[in-house]
This record gives structure tokens, C-alpha cells and sequence, in this order.
């Protein structure tokens, strides 16, 4: 993984210093609340129902087990012994006290890492596939340039004040893991004749107008993608809304100008740039960073590990575990693993101290020192050989980290709603812990296959709730929460929105109209091989949305 | 208000001159670019020294024509969240090459002088910030990810310096 060179090492360092000025200056009433606003903002600390709360970058999801470990002690010292990892690929603590913040920033820029435009209207922590380095479906690991473009967007003079936040995700596989379709921007690394570029997609995004972005460039070749990205940014710089923070997201601009004048914008602003304007990205800049990214040293191993079948076919917990959080490694005897977050009757994405070291052991023991966050909320340890599973699997059962259910109905993405979110209009975790328990039998669960619940608290679609296979939206009806339930989204390489199947809902019928939801498709799939989703896509919507309103 | 200027408190010589206003009879003034476009011929034949001043939405472009008639830009910053005015720096500098003064001037606060300075504003109007902390802003960071409208090296150049 990337490791921060000198240059790198002074700008957090320098950040740190600058950050704890800004606080000395807000706690003596130099700096007015507002004015300081955008400054923590931007250094990821927000004013929360109950606390401040501070995120910290996780560039493109990726961890040590130095890292995971800090920020296990930052949970322990400064919070309540528990950190939430996010749908960025961040993790958020949400009972530190402010003037406590630049000493956690110091501690955390002891291991190279910092809180940086983690929120605020700027170029955020960029996010890629969890898989990366390690996916049998990749043409190559994106995270090299997910670490270029985050060194490019860091501290960028002319993009600190944008309209509204902006959100750039970076995938090089078939499958899209990252979700690119529903960000800002969508990069997706293509080969063409022997020379690597991107494909750029711009104007996705959830939120309260949900958008699939739109193609813009199908091959923009690697040394030019950093001037690329800068001539999309000025257009929207100049011209996205600022009259409504509403209609301030990208995705309105593109949609106002029209897919052609946006891109007719862009290109024209591109060919407009001068040679001495162009960032001129050395080849030797990309070659540094590829360097860091090399491929751990795998041991030659057999494709099928004797010991792994061994402990399958003795303990049908593990096989289970084995069957749901296992993906292929492109490594012949290694797997991806992923540690789920979601028991049921858990706080989604949350982790304690206590997980997280455990986490971090397993990491440096058995997996190259490397962890993902997912941006289903869940950690990835991405290189694990075979042989060694169900010694990692042990360690997690013992840890409550073993739930056998990753891309099943009970991994949902659920945002922190009204228990936490001073935006929210309605409880999300509450629900979301409902649906888990009607699902909460491993055999019913494994039956249903893949299917992602997406619940958010109110319209601004944290949880993503618009690409969930099932989503779940939160509203407050003269104050009552009611729920809608949503159709058919999905935020892979064929994104959509779901479809609104109908009036809201009673939080206490959420549950029983999901059962009967999935139980429609157990019925009406073809075999237990036809994922929901397909046979949604087959069927239509229309028995489904029966299902939900057939209560007896 | 306080002006500082290439790292000076500076005297403020320019007067604005808003549409509705009389031009007056002397002195350096900076006109809208409504103004400037309009009766740009007329302005230019005075014998003192013009400025514009710049709103967000204005296009730096429509200034090429005046660049080197022109003794100072002044871009508003209506409130400091509003993030064009360094687009608009960055188009004057280096697109177009404009090389006179460069002031920035509106909800000018010090926490957004690094960034405004990058962009290559060379002059800070400024109620919220004196001297010292401006000098601190400028100074807080010792490496850049960045070529900008400055004149510092960037991270990638000082990397891979042959």
C-alpha cells in the first residue's frame, strides 16, 4: 500500500498545526461559529444531534494494521469505545470533543492519516472497489490512481469552495463494486491499444433528485486524466447552482445543460488549456505510485487447500461462513475475506476497540498487513490463503465478527437516521434491526441469496436507499414516520434507481412487507440460482408491489 | 478597508465606482464589467488608471481585449463559500496572462488567502484578517499538490527533479 513520503508526511503534519490554530482561534472567540464552519468542515468535524463528530479519510478503503489499530485507540481514548465505518469507505467517531481533535489528528498523522475534506463542499475522499488488488475480474488495481487523483484533489486552490461536495469513485473491474454510476464522477480504467486511460462518468449521485451518470469520455489516456478532471471541475465550479444547495450537486448542471453541452463544456474547456495550464502528470509520478501497489508475494499454492475442505466438511458454521464471505482471488489458493459488520441486531458498520485490534492482528498475521472498508459498511481482508481460513474464521467467531452474511438481506446499508442525524425525519437503525430479525434464520437467509436492503432516514439517501435491490426511505408524515419502499435500484455496472412501489408505511409493517416481498421471489424464481434482482428484472415489479400491500 | 498587498499593508489608491455612480473626475476607479464593455473606449482614454471589478458569474474571458490596459482586477467574493472568484484568478493568470494586480476583495477571510494566493491574487481586501495572520495563511504549508497560479513547485515537479 501507499506509504507517505517526506512531502506527503509535511502537509498532514502542516495540516495538523494549521487545524489546531483554527480551534485555539474558534475556542477564544476570534473566529465566529460560521466562519469556522467550513474550516472544520473541511477537516471532517461536524456538529451533530449530540456531540461533534469526526471522520476520518480512509483513502480508497484501505488500512494497515498500524492504522486500524490508531484509530482502535482513538475509539478507546477520545470516543465511546466504538468507531462507525461509512458508505465512503471512512470511519466516524460521534462523541469526541472538539478541543480533543487535533491531538487525535496528530496521533493519527503518526501513521499517515488525517481527516482531510472528509467533508465540506470539495473534493472528497476518493473510493474504489474493495477488491482492488485482489479481484479475479480486474484488468488491473485501480488504487494506484485512486491515490494520484487523492494527492491531486488534496488542498486544490481553485476547488476548495465548490458548489456542493464532490464525489469521485475509481473501478478497473467488469463488475462494478464502487458504485461509479452513482458519483460525482466515475472513472473506469480501460486499455486501449496498449495504452491505459479512463472512461469518465459525471453526474451521479443519490441524494434527493437520483441520477445515473452520464458518459462523457469514453478513453481519456492516463497522462492526461488529471487535466481531464480539471476542466470538469472548472465548468462546474463556474457554473453548477448556487442559489439552492438542493440543486448545487453536478448531476443538476448535467441535467440542466443537457448530457451533449455538458460534455460539449467540458471538452472545450479541456482543448482551451494551454500547455504551461496542464498538470503534465510525469510518467515517473505514475510509475512511484504503482510501485507501492505491488502485489504482496504470494506463496505457490494449490487451487484447492486440503485443510479448508477439511474443516468445511467438520463444521457446518465455517462452511456456511466459507459459503457467504469468501470472493475469488486471482491468486490461485488465496480468497478475499470479508468481516461482516452487520450481526443482527447490530449497529451497521459499527466496530468496537476491541474488533478492531482484533482485525488488525489478523491483518498482519494472516493477510499482508492489508484491510478494506467496504462501502457496504463491512472490512475486507483482501489476501488470505486458503490454508489458513479457518484459523482467521476462529479468531473472528470469537470476536463476533463472523456473520455469514455479506450481500445477503441481512448486510444492509442503513445510515445512522434520528438516533444520530440531526437531518434525518425518521429512525433507520431501529427498522433496519426489524428486518434483520424476520431474517435472521442462516438457512432462510442463505436460501434468499444475494439481495441488498438499503434503508436511509430521510431523502437526502445516505443509506442509499434509491440502488438498493429493496430500498427503504424514511418520511415524516405530520409526525409520524412512515416508510416507502422502493424497487429494483441497483448501483453495480447496470445502475438504476428503484422504483416508489406505493403509499409509505408503518414502521412496524416494514418488516412483514419485506417477508413478502422475498417470499414472492422464492416462489416466482426460476431456481434458487436466479438472483432477486434478475428475476425482478424478468417478473416486473407488479407482484411484488402486491406483495407488500397484501397484508391479511 | 485594509488592503495588503505583496505582503504590505498597502494604501488603497482605487476608488469603485458601482453602475449607478458618476464616474468621478480623477483618480484610479474600477468599473463593472458591464461598464467597462460598454464604455470601454471612453474609460481607457482618461487619463488615469482603470480597474474592473469582477462578479462571479462574469466571465474573465470578456477582459482579454482590456488585459494590458488594465492596472488592477478585482474579484468579489460575495461570501467566502463562493468558490468562482478563484476559477476566474486562475483563468486571468495563467489562460490569459494577465499580469497586473490582482485583488480579491468582498467576504475576504484568512483561512481562504492560502488558497486565493494560489490561485494568484496578489492583494487581499480584508476587514477579518491583519497582516500577521495573512503572512501565517501564507505560510502554513511548505509543499503543494498542485501547479497553480503561484510560484511554487509542486510536489510531482520537486519528486521527479532530473
Amino acid at each position: 500500500m501507499y506509504r507517505y513520503d517526506e512531502f506527503d508526511a509535511r502537509i498532514v503534519k502542516e495540516r495538523v498545526d494549521q487545524f489546531r490554530g483554527q480551534v485555539d482561534r474558534r475556542l477564544s472567540g476570534e473566529i465566529l461559529e460560521d466562519e469556522f464552519k467550513p474550516l472544520r468542515l473541511q477537516n471532517g468535524v461536524y456538529l451533530q444531534l449530540h456531540a461533534y463528530m469526526l471522520r476520518v479519510a480512509i483513502p480508497y478503503g484501505q488500512l494497515s494494521s498500524r492504522q486500524l489499530r490508531r484509530l482502535a485507540v482513538v475509539a478507546r481514548d477520545y470516543d465511546r469505545g466504538y468507531g462507525h465505518f461509512t458508505t465512503r469507505q471512512n470511519i466516524q467517531f460521534n462523541w469526541v470533543g472538539l478541543k480533543d481533535i487535533p491531538d487525535i489528528l496528530e496521533s493519527l498523522a503518526e501513521v499517515e492519516m488525517h481527516a482531510i475534506q472528509t467533508s465540506g463542499n470539495c473534493i472528497r475522499n476518493v473510493t474504489s472497489d474493495h477488491f482492488a488488488g485482489a479481484a479475479a475480474d480486474e484488468l488491473m488495481d485501480p488504487r494506484p490512481w485512486c491515490e494520484i487523483i487523492r494527492q491531486w484533489s488534496t488542498f486544490h486552490p481553485e476547488f476548495a469552495f465548490l458548489p456542493r461536495k464532490f464525489k469521485i469513485a475509481v473501478t478497473a473491474a467488469e463488475h462494478d463494486r464502487a458504485a461509479i454510476r452513482v458519483h460525482d464522477i466515475g472513472l473506469h480504467i480501460r486499455e486501449k491499444d496498449g495504452v491505459t486511460g479512463f472512461e469518465v462518468l459525471v453526474g451521479g449521485g443519490q441524494g434527493r433528485t437520483p441520477h445515473i451518470a452520464a458518459l462523457v469520455n469514453d478513453f481519456v489516456p492516463e497522462t492526461e486524466i488529471l487535466d481531464y478532471l480539471e476542466a470538469i471541475m472548472r465548468v462546474y465550479n463556474r457554473h453548477g447552482r448556487r442559489d439552492n444547495k438542493y440543486k448545487a450537486r453536478i448531476k443538476i448542471l448535467v441535467a440542466e445543460l443537457g448530457h451533449e453541452a455538458f460534455t460539449r463544456q467540458v471538452n472545450e474547456e479541456y482543448a482551451a488549456q494551454r500547455s504551461h495550464e496542464k498538470i503534465d502528470l510525469p510518467e515517473d509520478e505514475i510509475e512511484r505510485v504503482n510501485a507501492y501497489f505491488a502485489p504482496p508475494e504470494f506463496a505457490d499454492k494449490p487451487a484447492v487447500s486440503k485443510g479448508f475442505e477439511r474443516a468445511r466438511a467438520a463444521d457446518p458454521a465455517f462452511a456456511r461462513w466459507a459459503e457467504a464471505n469468501l470472493h475469488p482471488h486471482k491468486v490461485p489458493g488465496y480468497a478475499s475475506v470479508t468481516i461482516s459488520l452487520k450481526p443482527v441486531g447490530g449497529v451497521p458498520g459499527d466496530a468496537t476497540d476491541a474488533q478492531m485490534m482484533v482485525a488488525a492482528h489478523l491483518a498482519e498475521t494472516y493477510a499482508f498487513d492489508d484491510i478494506r472498508v467496504t462501502h457496504a459498511q463491512n472490512l475486507v481482508l483482501a489476501h488470505v490463503a486458503l490454508d489458513d481460513l479457518y484459523d482467521v474464521y476462529r479468531e473472528l467467531d470469537a470476536a463476533g465478527l463472523a456473520t455469514p452474511n455479506e450481500s445477503r438481506i441481512t448486510d444492509m446499508i442503513v445510515c445512522p437516521g434520528l438516533d444520530y442525524c440531526n437531518l434525518a425525519n425518521a429512525r433507520s437503525i431501529p427498522v433496519g434491526q426489524a428486518i434483520q430479525e424476520v431474517f435472521k434464520d442462516p438457512d432462510y437467509e442463505a436460501d434468499i441469496g444475494k439481495l441488498h436492503i438499503n434503508i436511509s432516514g430521510c431523502i437526502n439517501a445516505c443509506g442509499h436507499h434509491h440502488v438498493g435491490h429493496i430500498g427503504v426511505l424514511g418520511v415524516d408524515k405530520k409526525g409520524e414516520e412512515f416508510y416507502q419502499i422502493t424497487l429494483g435500484g441497483r448501483a453495480d455496472e447496470k445502475a438504476v434507481v428503484g422504483d416508489i412501489a406505493g403509499p409509505g408505511l408503518k414502521a412496524d409493517d416494514v418488516p412483514g412487507a419485506v417477508k413478502r416481498i422475498v417470499d414472492t421471489y422464492r416462489d416466482l424464481r426460476t431456481s434458487s440460482e436466479e438472483r432477486f434482482i434478475d428475476a425482478l428484472e424478468r417478473i416486473g415489479h407488479e407482484p411484488f408491489k402486491e406483495a407488500i400491500y397484501a397484508a391479511d | 478597508m485594509p488592503l495588503i498587498k505583496d505582503g504590505t499593508e498597502a494604501e488603497d489608491t482605487w476608488t469603485f465606482v458601482s453602475d449607478e455612480d458618476e464616474l468621478s473626475t480623477g483618480g484610479c476607479i474600477s468599473v463593472t464589467l458591464a461598464r467597462l464593455t460598454q464604455d470601454g473606449d471612453t474609460l481607457l482614454s482618461r487619463n488615469t488608471q482603470l480597474g474592473v471589478r469582477l462578479s462571479p458569474e462574469d466571465d474573465p474571458a470578456a477582459l482579454e481585449p482590456f488585459l494590458d490596459r488594465l492596472a488592477l482586477i478585482e474579484v468579489d467574493f460575495p461570501k467566502y463559500t463562493d468558490g468562482r472568484g478563484y476559477s476566474q484568478a486562475q483563468l486571468l493568470r495563467r489562460r490569459y496572462g494577465y499580469e497586473g494586480e490582482l485583488r480579491a476583495v468582498g467576504h475576504v477571510l484568512r483561512d481562504q488567502i492560502f488558497y486565493m494566493n494560489r490561485s494568484g491574487f496578489d492583494a487581499y481586501e480584508t476587514a477579518r484578517a491583519d497582516l500577521n495572520s495573512v503572512m501565517e495563511a501564507l505560510s502554513e504549508y511548505s509543499a503543494v499538490y498542485q501547479p497553480g497560479a503561484d510560484d511554487r513547485t509542486s510536489v510531482h515537479a520537486l519528486r521527479h527533479k532530473s
